[in-house]
């Protein structure tokens, strides 16, 4: 990377640094919550449509946030606020919902318990991921659009 | 799957991907050392692939569901080659942190694999 930064700086931050790291843990999570929802669903869909729905939708989630993150422009940007903040919204309702009422998730999710199967990374990863989004708009960036 | 082959390769997963994780830090780029320890784990989950492969024609049944294993075995395999490749092109301190990671990854996936060969449904 130069040391002038050129005039999409908010791209080229997005992808730079610590960001990078981040994608790949949302690779990895994506990855995971793919394989784990294409078991449920190939397996014992009929046990559980709904928590094994939400499963496929989630993991649909993490691939879009995953690539969002990647490419460039504001849309792109846009869909990453969207569905890291689905993410976050998801991970608290399903998280609290499974504590508090278990009857309604009687089977896991990647939601379930904030994600515990998952090392908790579902409950962390979005938190992480609106900070970084949040740090990666560069004061020029803003300055120009009103989102 | 074959127990101590599989604590073996945790233990290398995890020492390699805490060594990434502190060097990429301290601001290191991907070097041999990080690179061959994510070769390393890499290459033995083709081993464990064979070994997956081998067992349950000797007679090594799995405990839990075969299915689930592959599908874990699989995205492991995926990991250390996607992180190695990240490498390989962004020659930056990040890239190093990512072989780390990738590494605890497999790692953590290892131990799953291991859960379900050996204890669930057992």
């Amino acid at each position: 990377m130069t040391a002038t930064r050129p005039p999409h700086a908010n791209e080229h931050t997005r992808r730079s640094g610590l960001g990078r790291v981040l994608i790949a843990v949302y690779a990895v999570l994506a990855l995971a919550a793919l394989g784990r929802s294409f078991f449920q669903i190939a397996t014992k869909f009929h046990d559980a449509p709904v928590a094994y729905a939400l499963s496929a939708v989630a993991a649909l989630i993490y691939v879009v946030a995953t690539i969002a993150l990647i490419a460039p422009g504001r849309t792109w940007m846009r869909v990453a606020w969207v569905t890291i903040s689905i993410e976050l919204a998801g991970v608290l309702i399903v998280g609290f919902l499974s504590i508090f009422l278990p009857v309604l998730f009687p089977h896991d999710t990647v939601w379930s318990v904030f994600g515990r199967g998952y090392l908790f990374l579902p409950l962390v990863m979005p938190i992480l991921g609106l900070l970084w989004l949040r740090r990666s708009r560069s004061p020029l960036a803003v300055a120009g659009e009103t989102r | 799957m074959i127990e101590w082959l599989t604590l073996l390769q945790i233990l290398v997963a995890v020492v390699g991907g805490a060594i990434a994780v502190m060097l990429g830090l301290i601001g290191r780029r991907p070097s041999d050392l990080t690179m061959a320890f994510t070769g390393v784990v890499a290459l033995l989950l083709i081993v464990q692939l064979g070994v997956a492969i081998a067992s349950p024609i000797m007679g090594n049944e799995p405990s839990g569901s075969l299915l689930e294993f592959y599908i874990y075995l699989i995205s492991a395999i995926l990991i250390p080659f996607g992180a190695g490749f990240w490498a390989l092109l962004d020659r930056s301190r990040w890239s190093t942190i990512i072989l780390g990671v990738a590494c605890l990854a497999v790692a953590v996936m290892l131990f799953r694999m291991s859960q379900i060969w050996f204890i669930q449904g057992a």
